[in-house]
C-alpha cells in the first residue's frame, strides 16, 4: 500500500479548497521556474527515467512521446500540447477528481510539459458534461494567469504559454487524440487517418502531443520528488502511483491514489470496504473501464493492478477503472449495455464500426433475453473479429472486446439462457404473451 | 522511388504513392468505395485492406497508406479475404434489397463488388435500418436508405465544387448526408455526385426510371453547352438521347461535366424544327425542301455579293461552318461574322484562345479576371481556378464583378478602365507573378479592353507561359473564328443592310437591326432565330451529326452521331451542299470524308484531333477601355436554344434560381 | 421572437463570444464553434427558461465565425449535448451505462416514470425531460443523474424520488452526494491521507 507521503494528489477528494492559495501550500507552483531551468530535453529524460506510462488507457511512455516532438519550429508551425479531459469511458471518473479538487496540478503540468515539448499553448479539452468541473478549471487557468504562472514569461521562466481550457459537447470518440484534434478545429469529431501523426501534423496541421490529465499533472511532483521516487513505486514497466477508481459492487466505490501492482485484493479490502456479500460473491471484473475484456473472479483476486499483469489475464489496466460485478449480476445484459453504449459513441465514420455496433448490440440484446439461436453465440463472436481491427480508431476494437470477453468466460450462461428460452417456457409466461 | 513487393512481385513506384497505388502498379485490382483519385483521401469505407509488413498485425487501408520501401504487401492473403468480406458484409447488413427497382442496377460498385468480394450469404437477423428520403434539389433523386456513408459527395462539394452545402448529420449508424435543409444544391456541377455515388443513393432525376444501363447505346460526343468542350458520353434508345455523363479527359474536364452538359439533353426532344418553313404574307407555312431551296434561290438571285451575309451562332461545328462559308464564296458573298457577343478579337489564334490551357490554368499563381464569369460561362474552368487557389494558393482578382465563384477573389471594381490603369498593388503582383493569367469574357472583349490586355502581354507571356486568355462561352467560337467567320463585327454588319442574311443557329443575337434582310435560318430549335426568320431550313443538333468542335483553347475534337435529327431535319452540312446544286454552285464534296479533306486542305490543324499551341504575336492595339462590363445574356440553364427547350432546365430555373418551392412545381404538374 | 431568426448575443456575450473566439488563432475561428453553441444554448435558456438550439441560432453562431452552415449544423447534430429539440425546463439526464445500472440506475428511471417523466419526452408542464444518457463520468458515485448544471449522486429511488419532489415544489436540491459522502472519497471516511481530511 502506497505511504501518504508519496501520494501526489494530497486534496483528492477536496477536503481543502482548490483555490491557488491552497495549492500552492499543498506544494503546487513551488518554484516552477527551477524545475524548468533543467531545460527541456532534461525534463523529457526525467519523465522516461520516472517509467511514466501514459494514464489514459493505451500506457504509452509518456517522455518517449513527448520527444517526438520537433525540437525546432518547422516552417513556422508552432507546436500544440491538448490535454484529454474527455474523461468518457464508462467507470472512469480520475479525471474529474484532479479538475475539481487540484486543478492547479494540472495547469502547472500543462506549462511543464508545454515547455518541455516546446509548445506555445495547452488546449485543455474537458468533456461537456463536467459543467461544474469546468467552471472550477475555468477559474483555475484564470488563477494561474493572474499570478503569472501562466501567459507571459511564465513563472518567471522567460517562456510564453497560454492555457485555454475548451469544452466538448458530449461525445466519447472525442477522448482518441485524433478525433478531440478535429472536434478542437471545430469539426466533428471523426478520428484521422494515421499516418500522418500529431507530432507531426496535429492541431492545424501543427506538431501536437496530446496527454491524458492525470498524466500531465503527476509531472510536477515527478520532477519535484525526482525520477527514482515515481520509478521506485510499483513492478518494473509499471512503475508510480496510480488513480484506481472502483465502481460497482463493492462496499465502498471510491476513487484512490494508490501504487500500481497493488493486487486486486488489497485494494478492495483496503478502500473499498471488501466486495459485497464478500469474496465468495465476487462474479467479475472489468479492470480497466467498458472496453476491456472482463476477468472472472478466480483470476483476478490475486493479479498485481497493472498493465502487464492484467495484459496476462487477456484484459488490461485501461485507466484503473475498475468495475466489480458480484454474483447478482446479469453479467450478459452488463455486457450488452456496454455494447449499446458503444453503438451510441460510435461516430460513424468506418463502416465496421457504424454498421458493427449496432448489430452487435441488437445481437447481444437478444442474449441477454434469451431470444437467440446458439449458433448466433459464434457469429457474434466472428462479427466481433470483423470490426476488430479494421476501423481507424480503436473505437472498433473496444466495442468487440467486451463481448469477447464475455463468450470467453460466461459461454454456458449465455447458452443456458437460450435453452430456457427455448425450452422451458412455463405456462403462465404463454399466458401471458397470448395477451 | 521505394521498392515493395507486391503478391511476391517486386515493383517500383514513384515517391509518395499510396500502397493502394503501388498494389495498381502491380496489376492487383483494390476493391474501394470511399476512394477517389480526385478527392482527398477518407479512409472510410475500410473496402480497400490490404496486408502490409512491417506495420501492425492487422490490415491497413491501402488508401492512405504511403508507400515505403521494403514493403510486403499481401492482397490476396486469408486476412484480406477476411477483411474484405468482412467489411462487404457490414456495408450490405443495412442496404435495401432494392436492386430490382434501383437506378444504379447494373452499373452499381457495390453490386458488383460484392459479387467479386462477398459471402453471398446474410446473418443478419435484425431489422433493416431505414433512412428519410432528403430533397437535394431537381437534378438529384435520392434514396438515402441505399447510402452507404462513403462521403464522396460531400468531399466533392465541399472540395471540387467549392459548395459547402453537403454534410454528413448525426453520427454512428444514424449517419445521414444530406443538403442543407433539404435545399437543392447550387452548384453548376452538382451532378456529378451522381457519377460519384458508388450506390443507387444518389441518382439522375430527370431520368429516373427510363432506362437501365445496358439498354443504351454510348456514343463518343463533345458537349457543347459551353466553350470546354467536355468529353462526354451519350446514352441513347430508340433514336433519343436519354442521358449524358462524362468521358475522362485530363487536359479538358477530367471526369467532371457540368449540369447543362448533363442535363440539358432532353431539350433535343423539344421545340424541334423538323421541315422546312418559309414566311407568307407575313406569317409561316410549313414547306417541302424543294419550295424552302426555291424560296432561298428567289431571295438571292439577283442579289449582289456584298448585300449577303451570314452569322454564326454558338452551337455550329466546324463542317456546317466551312459548307456555308464555301456557298456563301459562290455566292460571292464576304461578309461572314461569328462574334454575336460583340467581340472585338481577331488576327492571330493565340489573341482569341485560351492560352494558358485548361490544365495550365491550375499552375497559375495570380489570375485577373475581366469581363467574365467562370462559375456561369464555363463551370470547369472555374473548377480549375478554385484549384489554383486550393492547391497553389493562387490569388484572384476581378474586374466587373459577377457570381460568387466558390474561392476567394478580390473585386477591384466594375469599371473595365480599371485593366488600362491597374492598381499600384496590382500591377506589382501582376509583374512579380510566375505565372499570371488574364481572362478576358469573350463578351467584353471589345477593342478598346483588348487594346489594355494586349498592353498587359509583356508580363503575361514568357519562356513557356502564357497568360493571356479569351473566356468564350460558346463552344462553335473558336472553331468559327479558325475557318474565318470573323468580318468587320455585328454592328458593322448591321449598318451594311445585307438584303439576304443567313444564320446559321443564331438565337442569342437581337436581329432587329437586320429587319430589312430577307433572313434565312439554318438550325434546330425553334427559338429567337427562327421565330424572325423568313425561311426555316432545319438542321441537326450537336448529338445528331458528326462534328468537329475547337474548344476555347484551340483544341481540335470531334464527336460522332448518337441519333438522327427528327422528322425533314437535315445534318447541316448536307444543307448546303444540297442548297449549292439548287444555286448552281459546285462546293467539290459529296460526303462528310471529302468535306473534312477539303477542311484539312486549308487548316491542316482541324484536320487531326488535339491542341496545337498557337504561336504568340504581339501586338499594339489602340483604344482605351471604359464603363461598366457587360453581365452575362442569360441565367446558366437558359444559354441556348436547347436549354431553353429543356424541361429539367426550366425545373432548375424554377426551383433553384427562383426559389420556388418543389412542392408546388410538382402540384403545378 | 417566434422563430428565434432575430437571435443576437446579448450585450454580456458579445464580449464573451470575442472572448471565446480569441482563444483560436487567428484563421482558425472554426474552432469557437463549440464553445459559441453552448453559449447561445444557456443564452437560449436564460431567455426563455428552455436550453436548445433553433436552427435560426445555429446560422447566427456560424454567421459569426465564417463558416458554412451545414458545417455548422453537423457539429451541432455530432455532440450530443446540444438540443435540436426544446426541452423540459429541467433536463432529467440519468446514467444507464453499465457502473451506473450496476448500482440501482433501474431505480432511478423507475423513479422518473413513477413521477410521469418518460424518456425522450418533454412532461406536459413543461417541466422534465427525461433522458437516459451514457456514461457521465461519475461512476465511483453511481448511480447518478445530471439535472441541468448540476450531479445528484449515490441516488435511491427514494433520493431521486426526493429530487423531483424538491423540483416540482420549486426547491433547489443539493447537488452531490446524497448519502453526505466527501466526493469519491470512500463512504465513512477516507482510507488515506487521513490527517487532511
Amino acid at each position: 500500500m502506497l505511504a501518504d507521503k508519496d501520494r501526489i494528489f494530497t486534496n483528492l477528494y477536496g477536503f481543502q479548497p482548490w483555490g491557488v492559495e491552497h495549492a500552492m501550500k499543498r506544494g503546487d507552483w513551488a518554484d516552477t521556474k527551477s524545475l524548468m531551468a533543467v531545460g527541456q530535453d532534461a525534463i523529457i529524460q526525467q519523465v522516461k527515467d520516472s517509467g511514466l506510462r501514459g494514464r489514459g488507457g493505451a500506457g504509452f511512455s509518456t517522455g518517449l512521446k513527448w520527444s517526438f516532438m520537433p525540437k525546432e519550429p518547422k516552417d513556422g508551425r508552432p507546436s500544440f500540447l491538448v490535454v484529454n479531459a474527455d474523461e468518457s469511458e464508462p467507470g472512469s471518473c480520475k479525471d474529474r477528481e484532479i479538475i475539481r479538487n487540484d486543478p492547479h496540478k494540472l495547469i502547472e503540468g500543462a506549462l511543464i510539459a508545454g515547455y518541455a515539448m516546446r509548445a506555445r499553448a495547452a488546449y485543455i479539452y474537458i468533456r461537456g458534461e463536467y459543467i461544474r468541473e469546468a467552471e472550477v478549471l475555468f477559474a483555475a487557468v484564470e488563477e494561474a494567469y493572474a499570478k503569472g504562472f501562466i501567459g507571459k514569461n511564465a513563472c518567471g521562466s522567460g517562456y510564453d504559454f497560454d492555457v485555454f481550457v475548451h469544452r466538448g459537447g458530449g461525445a466519447y470518440i472525442c477522448g482518441e487524440e485524433t478525433a478531440m484534434i478535429e472536434s478542437l478545429e471545430g469539426k466533428k469529431g471523426q478520428p484521422r487517418l494515421k499516418p500522418p501523426f500529431p507530432a507531426g501534423v496535429g492541431l492545424y496541421g501543427c506538431p501536437t502531443t496530446v496527454n491524458n490529465v492525470e498524466s500531465i499533472a503527476v509531472v510536477p511532483t515527478i520532477l519535484r520528488r525526482g525520477p527514482d521516487w515515481f520509478a521506485g513505486i510499483g513492478r518494473p514497466n509499471n512503475q508510480g502511483t496510480k488513480l484506481f477508481q472502483i465502481s460497482g459492487h463493492v462496499n465502498k466505490p471510491c476513487v484512490v491514489e494508490e501504487a500500481m501492482s497493488l493486487p486486486f485484493r488489497e485494494l478492495i479490502d483496503v478502500h473499498c470496504g471488501g466486495i459485497r456479500g464478500g469474496w465468495d460473491n465476487l462474479l467479475a471484473v472489468i479492470p480497466g473501464g467498458s472496453s476491456v475484456p472482463l476477468v472472472p473472479a478466480h483470476e483476478i483476486i490475486d493479479a498485481p493492478m497493472d498493465f502487464d499483469g492484467l495484459r496476462e489475464l487477456k484484459s488490461g489496466l485501461g485507466t484503473a477503472a475498475v468495475i466489480v460485478m458480484d454474483k447478482s449480476t446479469d453479467i450478459i445484459r452488463a455486457i450488452a449495455r456496454i455494447s449499446y453504449f458503444y453503438k451510441h459513441e460510435s461516430c460513424g465514420q468506418c463502416t465496421p464500426c457504424r454498421e458493427g455496433t449496432g448489430w452487435m448490440w441488437r445481437v447481444m440484446e437478444r442474449l441477454a433475453s434469451g431470444d437467440a439461436e446458439p449458433h448466433e453465440i459464434d457469429m457474434l463472436l466472428e462479427v466481433t473479429t470483423q470490426v476488430e481491427g479494421h476501423t481507424i480508431c480503436a473505437l472498433g476494437d473496444a466495442a468487440a472486446w467486451p463481448i469477447q470477453g464475455l463468450i470467453r468466460h460466461f459461454r454456458p450462461e449465455i447458452e443456458a439462457r437460450i435453452a430456457k428460452r427455448r425450452g422451458f417456457v412455463s405456462v403462465p409466461e404463454i399466458a401471458q404473451a397470448a395477451e | 522511388m521505394p521498392k515493395v513487393t507486391v503478391d511476391g512481385v517486386e515493383i517500383e513506384v514513384p515517391a509518395g504513392a499510396t500502397v493502394m497505388q503501388a498494389c495498381e502498379a502491380a496489376g492487383k485490382e483494390i476493391p474501394r468505395f470511399c476512394y477517389h483519385e480526385r478527392l482527398s483521401i477518407a479512409g472510410n469505407c475500410r473496402m480497400c485492406l490490404v496486408q502490409v509488413s512491417p506495420g501492425p498485425p492487422k490490415p491497413q487501408a491501402s488508401c492512405a497508406l504511403p508507400a515505403a520501401e521494403g514493403q510486403n504487401i499481401l492482397t490476396d492473403s486469408p486476412m484480406v479475404k477476411k477483411a474484405r468480406e468482412g467489411v462487404m458484409e457490414f456495408l450490405l447488413i443495412n442496404h435495401p434489397l432494392d436492386c430490382p427497382i434501383c437506378d444504379q442496377g447494373g452499373e452499381c460498385d457495390l453490386q458488383d463488388q460484392a459479387m467479386a468480394y462477398g459471402r453471398g450469404n446474410s446473418r443478419f437477423e435484425e431489422n433493416k435500418r431505414a433512412v428519410t428520403e432528403k430533397h437535394m434539389g431537381p437534378l438529384i433523386k435520392t434514396v438515402m436508405t441505399r447510402c452507404i456513408q462513403c462521403t464522396r459527395c460531400v468531399r466533392f462539394a465541399e472540395e471540387v465544387a467549392g459548395v459547402e452545402e453537403i454534410g454528413a448529420l448525426y453520427r454512428g449508424e444514424n449517419m445521414q448526408i444530406t443538403s442543407y435543409l433539404e435545399q437543392a444544391v447550387t452548384s453548376e456541377m452538382s451532378g456529378n455526385v451522381i457519377d460519384l455515388c458508388p450506390v443507387g443513393a444518389l441518382t439522375a432525376k430527370p431520368t429516373a426510371f427510363h432506362a437501365r444501363p445496358w439498354e443504351l447505346k454510348r456514343t463518343d460526343s463533345i458537349d457543347v453547352m459551353d466553350a470546354v468542350g467536355a468529353n462526354i458520353t451519350v446514352h441513347s434508345r430508340s433514336g433519343a438521347v436519354v442521358r449524358v455523363t462524362p468521358r475522362l479527359n485530363e487536359d479538358v474536364n477530367e471526369e467532371w461535366i457540368s449540369d447543362t452538359a448533363r442535363f440539358g439533353c432532353d431539350g433535343l426532344q423539344e421545340r424541334r424544327l423538323d421541315r422546312p418553313w418559309v414566311r407568307v404574307n407575313g406569317e409561316l407555312k410549313p414547306a417541302t425542301w424543294a419550295q424552302a431551296f426555291a424560296a432561298v434561290k428567289a431571295a438571292v438571285s439577283g442579289v449582289a455579293g456584298d448585300k449577303i451575309a451570314a452569322i454564326s451562332g454558338n452551337l455550329s461545328a466546324v463542317e456546317e461552318l466551312v459548307a456555308a462559308k464555301d456557298l456563301l464564296t459562290g455566292l460571292g458573298a464576304t461578309r461572314l461574322e461569328s462574334r454575336t457577343d460583340g467581340a472585338a478579337y481577331a488576327g492571330p489564334a493565340a489573341h482569341w484562345r485560351f492560352n494558358s490551357t485548361l490544365a495550365g490554368l491550375e499552375t497559375a499563381d495570380l489570375i485577373l479576371l475581366v469581363g467574365a464569369d467562370p462559375r456561369l460561362d464555363a463551370p470547369l474552368v472555374n473548377s480549375r481556378i478554385r484549384k489554383a487557389v486550393r492547391r497553389g494558393g493562387a490569388t484572384v482578382l476581378r474586374i466587373g464583378g459577377g457570381s460568387d465563384p466558390s474561392y476567394p477573389v478580390t473585386d477591384l471594381g466594375d469599371d473595365l478602365g480599371l485593366l488600362a490603369k491597374l492598381p499600384k498593388d496590382v500591377a506589382g503582383k501582376l509583374k512579380s507573378a510566375q505565372r499570371p493569367a488574364l481572362i478576358v469574357g469573350s463578351r467584353n472583349a471589345s477593342a478598346d479592353v483588348l487594346a489594355a490586355a494586349h498592353g498587359l502581354a509583356d508580363v503575361l507571356v514568357k519562356d513557356g507561359w502564357n497568360g493571356f486568355n479569351i473566356l468564350h462561352d460558346s463552344a462553335a467560337r473558336v472553331g468559327a473564328m479558325t475557318v474565318g467567320w470573323a468580318g468587320e463585327g455585328v454592328d458593322a454588319l448591321a449598318a451594311a443592310a445585307p438584303s439576304v442574311l443567313f444564320l446559321l443557329g443564331v438565337d442569342e443575337l437581337a436581329l432587329a437591326p437586320f429587319g430589312g434582310a430577307t433572313k434565312i435560318y439554318i438550325g434546330s430549335h425553334g427559338d429567337r432565330g427562327a421565330a424572325v426568320a423568313d425561311i426555316i431550313l432545319p438542321g441537326a443538333a450537336w448529338a445528331e451529326k458528326p462534328g468537329t468542335w475547337v474548344n476555347l483553347e484551340g483544341r481540335v475534337q470531334r464527336s460522332l452521331r448518337a441519333t438522327f435529327p427528327p422528322g425533314d431535319a437535315r445534318e447541316d452540312w448536307t444543307i448546303f451542299r444540297a442548297l449549292a446544286d439548287v444555286l448552281g454552285i459546285t462546293l467539290g464534296y459529296d460526303n462528310l470524308d471529302q468535306l473534312r479533306t477539303r477542311i484539312a486542305g486549308e487548316w491542316p490543324e482541324l484536320g487531326r484531333e488535339g491542341l496545337e499551341p498557337a504561336v504568340w504575336e504581339a501586338a499594339t492595339l489602340t483604344g482605351k477601355p471604359a464603363g461598366a462590363t457587360r453581365a452575362r445574356a442569360t441565367d446558366f440553364y437558359s444559354s441556348n436554344p436547347i436549354l431553353r427547350a429543356s424541361p429539367t432546365m426550366r425545373t432548375c430555373v424554377a426551383e433553384i434560381l427562383e426559389g420556388r418551392a418543389p412542392a408546388i412545381l410538382e402540384a403545378a404538374e | 421572437m417566434s422563430d428565434y431568426s432575430d437571435f443576437k448575443w446579448t450585450d454580456a456575450n458579445v464580449a464573451e463570444a470575442e472572448r471565446i473566439i480569441g482563444r483560436y488563432p487567428k484563421g482558425r475561428e472554426a474552432s469557437a464553434i463549440m464553445p459559441l453553441l453552448w453559449l447561445a444554448q444557456y443564452q437560449m435558456r436564460d431567455m426563455t427558461g428552455v436550453a436548445w438550439l433553433p436552427l435560426p441560432v445555429i446560422e447566427f453562431v456560424a454567421a459569426q465565425i465564417g463558416m458554412p452552415k451545414i458545417r455548422a449544423l453537423e457539429v451541432a447534430t455530432f455532440y450530443t449535448m446540444y438540443n435540436l429539440q426544446p426541452v423540459g425546463r429541467f433536463h432529467v439526464q440519468v446514467c444507464g451505462t453499465t457502473p451506473c445500472m450496476l448500482r440501482g440506475s433501474d431505480d432511478i428511471l423507475r423513479a422518473c416514470a413513477d413521477k410521469g417523466l418518460k424518456k425522450g419526452e418533454v412532461t406536459n408542464d413543461g417541466l422534465f425531460t427525461l433522458t437516459e444518457v451514457e456514461c457521465l463520468g461519475v461512476c465511483a458515485n453511481a448511480p447518478m443523474v445530471q439535472v441541468n448544471d448540476d450531479n445528484y449522486e449515490d441516488l435511491t429511488y427514494e433520493s431521486m424520488t426526493a429530487i423531483l419532489e424538491d423540483l416540482i415544489a420549486g426547491r433547489t436540491p443539493k447537488p452531490g452526494s446524497q448519502i453526505g459522502r466527501q466526493t469519491s472519497c470512500p463512504e465513512g471516511g477516507p482510507t488515506t491521507l487521513k490527517e487532511i481530511a
